[in-house]
C-alpha cells in the first residue's frame, strides 16, 4: 500500500465541537429508550410467571415452548411443562421460556443496521453525534471480530420472519376466548373456546402489525427480495415486491421504535391482566 | 440593515485561529455572500474557495456553526441570530489556509476504483438497450456534486484519520453507482471490502445527514454494498446456492 501522508488539524477531544444546540439529546434519548427495554425486557425475562392471561400470551414468551418451571399449564404451550432435563435456574438465575427464544428477537434487532447506527452513537460514543469529537482514537469498525459478526443479520432476518407468523397466530388465538365457569386452559382442552374481541386482542393484532413492517422494511430483506441484482425488474420476486420493502426501508427507524414500544406494553398488557391489576376490557 | 458578527478560521498550521468580524446582513444573504462582504470590507486576503453559489460545484464546503454545509446554500436567516456565525474549514483534509482545504486525497482515491466496464453492445450500432426502471436507483448517486461533505462529516477519516485504508461516503456512492449499474459486468466487491474497507463505516448516517445533494448515501448505497459483500464473503448459504446457479 503507497503511504500518502497528509497533515490533518489536530483530533478533537470527547465531545469539543462548534456546534451549537443540544447535539447530545439524540443519543441520550436513544440511551434512555433503548436502556429502558432492555432493563424491562430482561426484568420480564426473569420471571418466568404472568406470562399469559386467557388467550393472550406475552409476545416475550412466544412462541412458549415448555411452560414455566413451576407453572400451571396456561394453555399456550407446544410441548407441555418444562422438561426434567433442563435446569430451571443456572448459579441461582432462573432459566425461563423466555431465554429459550428471546436471542431470536434480541439478535435480530442487536445486528439491525438501524439499531448498529444508533446504538454505536448513544452507548458506544463512535461518534456520540456527527461532528464531534470521540473519546477513543483506536478503531475497528465492522471490519474485524467482533464487530464482523454484525454481517450474519440476514439469518437473524429469516427467524424474525417465522416470529412474524407465530406472532399473528398469538393474535388470532387471542379471539378465542373461554366459557364462564372454565380457565383458558380446560377450554382449550375441551375445545370449547368461543369467538370474542377484547382489548387485549387488539393490543396483540397491533404487535406483529407493527413488528412485521419492522421485519419486512429489512435492509437485507431488501437486498434479497431484489437489492442484489443490477436490473430490479428481474428481482425474483419483481419490481413491485422490491418496492414494497423500500418503502417500508424509508420508515425502517420509525417501525424500530414503534414495535419495540409495542412489544414492551404488549407484554406489560398482558403481565398486568394475568397479576390481577388490571381487567380486560371485551368489547364483545 | 441588520449587523452580524462572524468568527472565521483565520491562519494556517500551528497559527490557525478564529477571527471575528462583524458586517451588515440583509434578507436572503447566505453565508458565503457574508463572506464576500467581508473580504470586500475588510480582509481582502481571507482566502476561501467558491465558484457557482447554486450549490452545483461543490467548491465551497466548509464548517458552519459546527456543521458541515455548503456556504452558498446556507442561509443566515436559519442560523441562531443570537449568536455568532462560526466558519471554519472542513476537518477532514490538510488546512492549506483559511477556508482552504487540500482535497486532492479524493482524486487519488477515485482512480484506484475499478472504472465502468459496460458489456458487449446489444445492437449494431454499438448502443445498449437498458430499462428506465433499472437505471432508475443509480440515478440518485449521480446527482453528486463532490462537495465532500460526506468526507469531511465521516468519523472515520475526521476522527480516525483512516485515510489510507478507507474510501469514505463518496467514493462507497461512486462504487454503488457503477457496481449497480445495469450494464457493468466488473466486480468491485473485494476491492471495496480489502481496499476499501468500507467495513470501517458503522453506518451511523452521518455522512446521508449532510449531504447537500440529498443521496441517501448510507442506506442505498453503502449498505446495499455491505450485504453483496456479505453474499460473497460471510453468508455460506447463498454461496452454495451460487456454486449451483448455471453462469450467465
Ligand atoms: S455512515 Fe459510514 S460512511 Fe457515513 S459517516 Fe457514518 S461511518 Fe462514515
Ligand atoms: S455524496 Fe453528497 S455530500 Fe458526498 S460528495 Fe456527493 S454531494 Fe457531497
Ligand atoms: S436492517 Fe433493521 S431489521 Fe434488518
Ligand atoms: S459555490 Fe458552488 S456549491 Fe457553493
Amino acid at each position: 500500500m503507497t503511504r500518502t501522508p497528509i497533515q490533518l488539524p489536530q483530533q478533537r477531544q470527547f465531545g469539543e465541537t462548534s456546534r451549537l444546540g443540544a447535539w447530545w439529546l439524540q443519543p441520550l434519548l436513544v440511551f434512555l429508550g433503548l436502556g429502558a427495554f432492555i432493563v424491562y425486557s430482561t426484568w420480564a425475562a426473569f420471571q418466568g410467571a404472568y406470562y399469559a392471561s386467557g388467550p393472550y400470551l406475552s409476545p416475550m414468551y412466544s412462541p412458549l415452548i415448555w411452560e414455566g418451571a413451576g407453572q400451571a399449564t396456561s394453555g399456550h404451550n407446544w410441548l407441555g411443562h418444562w422438561p426434567d432435563w433442563l435446569p430451571a435456574a443456572v448459579v441461582g438465575l432462573p432459566i425461563t421460556p423466555a431465554f429459550l427464544i428471546l436471542w431470536a428477537p434480541g439478535g435480530f434487532r442487536f445486528t439491525c443496521y438501524y439499531y448498529r447506527g444508533a446504538y454505536y452513537k448513544a452507548f458506544w460514543a463512535d461518534p456520540i453525534s456527527c461532528a464531534v469529537g470521540e473519546p477513543r482514537k483506536s478503531y475497528w469498525g465492522e471490519r474485524k471480530f467482533p464487530l464482523i459478526l454484525q454481517n450474519i443479520h440476514r439469518y437473524f432476518f429469516y427467524v424474525a420472519a417465522l416470529f412474524i407468523v407465530i406472532l399473528t397466530y398469538d393474535a388470532l388465538v387471542a379471539m378465542w376466548f373461554p366459557p364462564e365457569g372454565m380457565t383458558y386452559a380446560q377450554a382449550h382442552e375441551a375445545h370449547a373456546l368461543e369467538f370474542g374481541f377484547g382489548i387485549g386482542t387488539l393490543v396483540l393484532i397491533v404487535n406483529p402489525v407493527l413488528l412485521g413492517l419492522y421485519t419486512f422494511g429489512c435492509h437485507s430483506f431488501r437486498h434479497i427480495i431484489g437489492g442484489h441484482k443490477d436490473c430490479v425488474t428481474k428481482a425474483p420476486a419483481g419490481k413491485k415486491a422490491y418496492e414494497c420493502v423500500s418503502c417500508l426501508n424509508k420508515r425502517h427507524m420509525l417501525y424500530a421504535w414503534m414495535s419495540l414500544f409495542w412489544v414492551g406494553f404488549t407484554d406489560f398488557y398482558v403481565r398486568m391482566c394475568a397479576m390481577g391489576y388490571w381487567t380486560d376490557l371485551r368489547i364483545f | 440593515m441588520a449587523q452580524r458578527e462572524f468568527r472565521i478560521q483565520r491562519g494556517s498550521g500551528d497559527d490557525a485561529h478564529l477571527e471575528t468580524y462583524t458586517t451588515d446582513v440583509g434578507e436572503g444573504m447566505v453565508v458565503l455572500d457574508a463572506v464576500h462582504q467581508i473580504q470586500a470590507e475588510s480582509a481582502p486576503d481571507l482566502a476561501c474557495r467558491w465558484n457557482c453559489k447554486a450549490g452545483k460545484c461543490g467548491s465551497c464546503s466548509a464548517e458552519v456553526n459546527g456543521m458541515p454545509k455548503l456556504m452558498c446554500m446556507t442561509r443566515l436567516e436559519d442560523l441562531p441570530e443570537d449568536q455568532p456565525v462560526t466558519i471554519e474549514p472542513i476537518r477532514a483534509f490538510p488546512l492549506m489556509r483559511d477556508l482552504v482545504t487540500d482535497v486532492s486525497w479524493n482524486f487519488r482515491v477515485k482512480e484506484k476504483i475499478k472504472p465502468f466496464a459496460p458489456r458487449k453492445p446489444d445492437n449494431e450500432d454499438g448502443s445498449w438497450n437498458m430499462q428506465q426502471d433499472d437505471v432508475e436507483r443509480v440515478q440518485e448517486f449521480r446527482k453528486c456534486i463532490e462537495c465532500f461533505l460526506c468526507q469531511d462529516v465521516c468519523h472515520v477519516l475526521r476522527d480516525h484519520h483512516l485515510h489510507d485504508e478507507f474510501y469514505g461516503p463518496r467514493f462507497y456512492v461512486y462504487s454503488a453507482a457503477l457496481e449497480m449499474h445495469p450494464l457493468d459486468t466488473e466486480n468491485r466487491l473485494e476491492q471495496l471490502k480489502d481496499d476499501g474497507n468500507i467495513g470501517y463505516c458503522n453506518i451511523t448516517k452521518c455522512c446521508t445527514k449532510v449531504c447537500p445533494e440529498h443521496i441517501t448515501i448510507t442506506d442505498n448505497a453503502i449498505i446495499p454494498l455491505k450485504e453483496r459483500i456479505v453474499d460473497e464473503y460471510y453468508d455460506p448459504i447463498t454461496k452454495l446456492f451460487k456454486m449451483f446457479k448455471p453462469k450467465k
